[in-house]
């Protein structure tokens, strides 16, 4: 039934994904209730995540006091000074010993752009070191690569949500949104969905036509479909020609990519690849969109290419009703990448290594260019350097929860605990913040003011409902603590979301993600902001972007650019010891490594705990029955999982979710291999065995 | 092996051009020169019969240029290898210097002994091969017969039909593909052609040819301003058997693909390995991945791939999978609807495929070729796989249990609708204030209406 809340309500969004829905929060008669509002994204709809989120803020083992490792290794309640007082100490002495770039940071794609913009800034100015990097490199790092690489420019959407709703056909490579983000699937009700996936999603059952392709073959089935674009008669050669370049070289690797091949490589029958380009050829408004089953390979990067490709060829992007999007996934995966947490990246989505970039961002600090660091690891290269030779020796973990969620997720326990100094920031226990030598309870989510940037580039302002617990802190508040005792100036660590986004403003000025027109004000008037949205201090308000490129791309010849690209292996085939592919991904009920999720009743009891899905056939032969545990076996370990029979599995290939902790992580298993240049580890396709395992403890 | 040896490669075609390209990628960082006969830069053989269905032009299939440092001459034809001596000599009057010779000489097109189709030592006005771009230029407006009706000679009449021509497609078999194909596939594929415009005279056989026109062993004489001679193809030898080198149907090489000579490598379709010369691209190519990485100092051997033919055209989908009667199968399974152009016969030991054939199955040609390729078992329900429909666990269900889940993003059971039901809630609305059903992305709406429709609200629902 509805709860309707008597006392005062505030509008705000679903603390998880990035489609970032529309919700009001109030107080209930049985607590804090959540109502999905009318904002565009979800018009009212809501998916049981976003339903049961005001339960995160009453989680029974929330932090509500620091917590300092003592002598005999027992974390034990500790003040704020005592806890500040310790990790700054131990971090100056590090410093001392090993120099600046000792000292790590490792962010999230849930912060709010505020608190990303702060964590960079705090790393570059309070420690001095270039190592920071997040989560969000697991993400969609590979689709930022090749957007940029094409566009000049990477904003997931470069269109608003809702321009789905009109389109007449939308293919989706390696997306799963009626798990990931139901809301959306209304947006794609009106269109022939065709759906890329190894497995038989519920986006899949959705779809007009659904390509299976084999884990790790995305590219080819992508260069395929270029071909038949060419040779059926479905490229825009006017498009080509007038807006992109480089079509002929991208067409001399897709030539040898004939649909007869392409099927002997993916699985993909010819008739589904030649359905699929005629469905998008036909429409008069297309989209092609991809997702982290794409992207998540040692190739993403030149998997979004190759779908970017086969968009520039039907000539959909910048125009309008039509295009190429990246489904970004974390709350903030947006924003997290534009305001300097990425390692190669300072605020306003500039690169590091650029002088006018270094200049300008100094500028608004206050400091000399010459002392900002260059660029430091990337995600997985820095977890696998902690407590090595030259690697560094403290880490703060803000707003992420490595020991689950990376990559080869055993090795890097083994590098947190070689640590001499680990802090995490975090508001439950999770399992990263079990082992942290110091832990700082943080505000979360409907405690604190801030804005987030969804998956469309839109920046929306998140609410605060009523104050965090008493010995809570917000990460804002955490930043500034421990920057004042590092020696840094009180006032160049704001404490107030309203006054670092002031900030962020200048220092996003008149880089690609420029958001120096947006506002508190703006935003709370109820304008929809889309960046970039430069300020203009002589006219009238910019209104933001809504629809990037319509006119030009953001390159300087104003051209899209085809990518040349060819398919390869992934870095691990199946072979007699390792027979099956293994793919990983989410289910509805979690979020990333379930450390929110998993507390919340409902959601627990929806999906309680870890399973392989696999075909009857292949568990048959593997002496596996319904409901049987399981292990599962890479080069790299194994997981724990209960069989789950699932018929439209290929028979080749099993699937485990990521979302759980011990010896269920299915991160035990995946590779680190990573992609060349957007640094993206192998999770989506490892080779794996299966056989009788027994339950874990 | 040095990587840094100078590798010459006699043949510019898919193996020639793939292999270069995979020396760098490999790290090989010597001289490499490439000697190719044909006059123009490398292209993609495989897609010819694209450029006689009109679907792309010779500038389409021109490959990628050679990586930095390899030097390609075109137009040039070797005439002959000194061993001792370590130099290849071309009709243009070079010579070359080798650390490692590769010969990527290709195949050669078999000419039928056919009255009339030479004149003067060269191909008669109007006849001519099907292998290379200079070939495709040789077509004339009007009509085309073909001769053969292997896998080149289907591909190009339906090639040829796509771009509006009128053809004809002669073969002395007695069903087209007789080689690969049992009758009742043969049958199949020749209704196809037909119904795509060809004619077709099977079981016959040329006996003349003169320009314009070609005589049949019936006494038919049929127009033909092209006649295209799809008559098959074998190993380009000539040079390596006058180099003394050992040559039985190609050119013999080892798992190292070398040939009796150490210091010459052969690839690609002019090679013999295990008695074996398929003339297939992907052979070519996994030899010149394999000869890269060989000639770069990698450990690396030649894997033989299975054999798949697989028709390149659109709208008909056919597959031949290993020998059309394998040795050792211990049990054949079929499925035969001819009347909706449907065949498939699979020869299987056990669990796995030794070979079959398919046609008007796309959903199964790539689930079987993928088995067969990779050696992996066949599922247990293989009318599923042949028919292309996803098999599911246990019997069907007529009812749902009242556990199940109906809407996925709100984790409402069948059970919860029908006490929200029980307690008052009529429609849609009521039933998504009172269990968030329908709220997420709405895909149950159905599913939630049958519920609420249900009279019995446990029997035969949804």
């Amino acid at each position: 039934m509805p709860d309707t809340a008597p006392g005062p309500s505030v509008p705000t969004h679903c603390p998880y994904c990035a489609l970032q829905c529309g919700t009001r929060l109030g107080h209930g008669t049985r607590g804090t209730v959540a109502e999905p509002s009318d904002f565009p994204v979800n018009d009212g709809r809501l998916c049981q995540k976003g339903w049961t989120a005001p339960a995160l803020l009453d989680v029974p083992d929330r932090l509500r006091h620091p917590l300092v490792r003592d002598a005999d290794g027992r974390l034990l309640p500790a003040d704020w000074d005592t806890a500040l007082d310790t990790v700054a100490a131990r971090l100056l002495r590090i410093r001392d010993e090993h120099g600046p770039d000792a000292l790590a940071v490792f962010g999230g794609g849930g912060l709010t752009n505020e608190k990303a913009y702060l964590l960079g800034k705090f790393a570059r100015l309070a420690l001095g070191s270039g190592q920071i990097d997040y989560n969000g490199r697991f993400c969609m790092s590979s689709a930022a690569a090749a957007g940029t690489a094409a566009f000049g420019l990477d904003r997931g959407l470069p269109f608003p949500v809702r321009d789905l709703g009109a389109a007449d056909a939308i293919l989706l490579a390696g997306a799963n949104p009626a798990e990931t983000m139901p809301p959306l699937m209304r947006h794609l009700e009106g269109a022939d969905l065709i759906v890329v996936d190894p497995r038989r999603t519920r986006t899949a059952e959705r779809a007009a036509l659904h390509l299976q392709p084999v884990p790790g073959t995305d590219l080819a089935l992508a260069l395929g479909l270029l071909h038949i674009a060419v040779t059926d008669g479905w490229c825009d050669k006017e498009y080509v020609q007038r807006r992109t370049t480089g079509f002929d070289a991208a067409w001399r690797r897709a030539v040898a990519w004939w649909p007869e091949r392409v099927e002997r490589v993916t699985g993909v029958p010819v008739a589904e690849q030649r359905a699929a380009v005629e469905t998008l050829g036909r429409a008069r408004r297309a989209y092609v969109l991809t997702g982290r089953g794409a992207e998540q390979h040692s190739k993403g990067t030149d998997t979004a290419a190759a779908f970017i490709n086969l968009a520039l060829a039907l000539g959909l992007p910048g125009v309008m009703g039509s295009g190429y999007g990246c489904l970004t996934g974390q709350g903030n995966g947006q924003g997290g990448r534009e305001h300097g947490q990425k390692a190669d990246q300072l605020p306003g989505y500039r690169m590091i290594t650029d002088p006018a970039a270094r200049a300008h961002v100094a500028g608004v600090w206050g400091t000399d260019p010459d002392t900002l660091p260059g660029p430091g690891r990337s995600a997985y290269e820095l977890l696998d350097a902690l407590g090595t030779d030259g690697g560094p020796r403290a880490l703060l973990v803000f707003g992420s929860n490595p020991a689950v969620s990376a990559p080869h997720a055993a090795h890097v326990c083994d590098r947190l605990a070689s640590l001499d100094l680990l802090v995490v920031a975090d508001f439950v226990p999770s399992e990263t913040a079990r082992t942290a030598d110091v832990v700082l309870p943080v505000a979360q989510w409907a405690e604190e003011e801030g804005t987030m940037t969804n998956l469309e580039g839109r920046v929306l302002r998140r609410r605060r409902l009523h104050a965090p617990p008493d010995g809570v802190r917000t990460d804002l508040e955490v930043l500034h603590g421990l920057a004042v005792r590092l020696g840094q100036p009180a006032d160049r660590f704001p404490t107030s979301p309203r006054r670092v986004f002031e900030e962020l403003r200048r220092a996003s000025r008149g880089g690609k993600a420029d958001y120096s027109g947006i506002s508190y004000a703006r935003l709370d008037a109820g304008e929809a902001l889309h960046w970039p949205c430069p300020d203009t201090p002589d006219g009238d308000p910019h209104p933001g972007t809504p629809r990037l490129f319509l006119d030009r791309f953001a390159h300087p010849d104003g051209r899209a650019r085809f990518a040349e690209v060819d398919h390869r292996d992934p870095a691990e085939t199946p072979d007699a010891d390792h027979p099956l592919y293994a793919t990983t991904g989410r289910v509805l009920a979690h979020y990333q490594s379930g450390a929110q999720t998993r507390r919340v009743a409902e959601l627990n009891d929806a999906a309680p705990g870890p399973f392989v899905e696999i075909h009857p056939d292949t568990a048959e032969r593997a002496g596996l029955r319904e409901g049987d545990t399981a292990r599962v076996t890479s080069a790299r370990g194994s997981t724990v999982a209960r069989v789950r029979l699932v018929g439209s599995m290929r028979t080749d290939t099993v699937f485990v979710p990521f979302h759980y902790p011990g010896p269920g992580r299915a991160n035990l298993i995946t590779g680190t291999a990573l992609d060349p240049r957007s640094r993206m580890p192998e999770f989506k396709v490892c080779a794996v065995r299966i056989e009788p395992g027994t339950a874990a403890t | 092996m040095p990587a840094s040896s100078h590798v010459l490669v006699v043949g510019h075609g898919p193996a020639g051009h793939r292999l270069v390209e995979r020396l760098r990628h490999h790290g090989h960082r010597g001289p490499v020169t490439v000697l190719g006969a044909e006059p123009r830069p490398a292209y993609n053989r495989v897609l010819l019969t694209s450029l006689l269905g009109g679907t792309l032009t010779a500038g389409d299939l021109e490959l990628t240029g050679p990586p930095d440092g390899v030097r390609v001459r075109t137009g040039v034809t070797v005439t002959g290898i000194d061993r001792a001596r370590r130099l290849v000599s071309t009709d243009t009057g070079e010579t070359h210097s080798y650390d490692r010779l590769v010969l990527a000489t290709g195949a050669r097109p078999r000419i039928p002994h056919l009255p009339g189709v030479f004149t003067g030592g060269v191909l008669t006005e109007g006849a001519t091969a099907l292998r290379t771009l200079a070939d495709c230029e040789r077509f004339a407006d009007g009509p085309v017969v073909v001769l053969g009706g292997g896998v080149l000679g289907t591909e190009a009449t339906l090639a040829l039909l796509r771009d509006g021509r009128d053809v004809t497609l002669v073969h002395p078999g007695p069903h087209l593909m007789d080689d690969r194909l049992d009758d009742v596939a043969g049958s199949l594929l020749a209704g196809h052609l037909r119904s795509r415009g060809a004619q077709l005279r099977l079981g016959r056989a040329a006996v003349e040819y003169r320009p314009g026109k070609l005589a049949l062993d019936d006494g038919e004489i049929l127009r033909a301003a092209t006649l295209a001679l799809c008559t098959g193809a074998e190993p380009e030898t000539a040079l390596a058997r006058r180099a003394g080198l050992s040559v039985r149907t190609g050119v013999v090489v080892d798992r190292q693909l070398r040939t009796s000579d150490p210091r010459v490598h052969a690839i690609g379709d002019c090679a013999e390995f295990d008695a074996d010369a398929p003339g297939l691209v992907t052979t070519a190519w996994e030899q010149a991945e394999t000869l890269a990485r060989i000639l770069a100092g990698r450990p690396a051997h030649h894997r033989p791939g299975r054999p798949v033919v697989r028709l390149k055209a659109p709208g008909i989908d056919l597959a031949c999978l290993g020998p059309p009667d394998p040795p050792g199968a211990t049990r054949h399974v079929a499925l035969s609807d001819p009347a909706r152009g449907r065949h498939a016969r699979l020869a299987l030991s056990g669990e796995h495929i030794l070979g079959a054939v398919l046609i008007g199955l796309p959903r199964a040609t790539a689930a079987v070729g993928r088995l067969y390729e990779r050696g992996l078992p066949v599922p247990s329900d293989l009318l599923g796989l042949l028919l292309g429909t996803t098999s599911t666990v246990g019997p069907a269900r007529v009812e749902l249990p009242d556990e199940a889940v109906l809407c996925h993003c709100n984790h409402v059971t069948k059970g919860d609708l029908l006490r929200a039901r029980s307690a008052g809630a009529h429609d849609l609305a009521d039933i998504a204030a009172a269990t968030r059903a329908t709220t997420g992305c709405g895909g149950c709406a159905d599913d939630v209406r049958r519920v609420l429709a249900s009279a019995t609200g446990g029997n035969g629902d949804p």
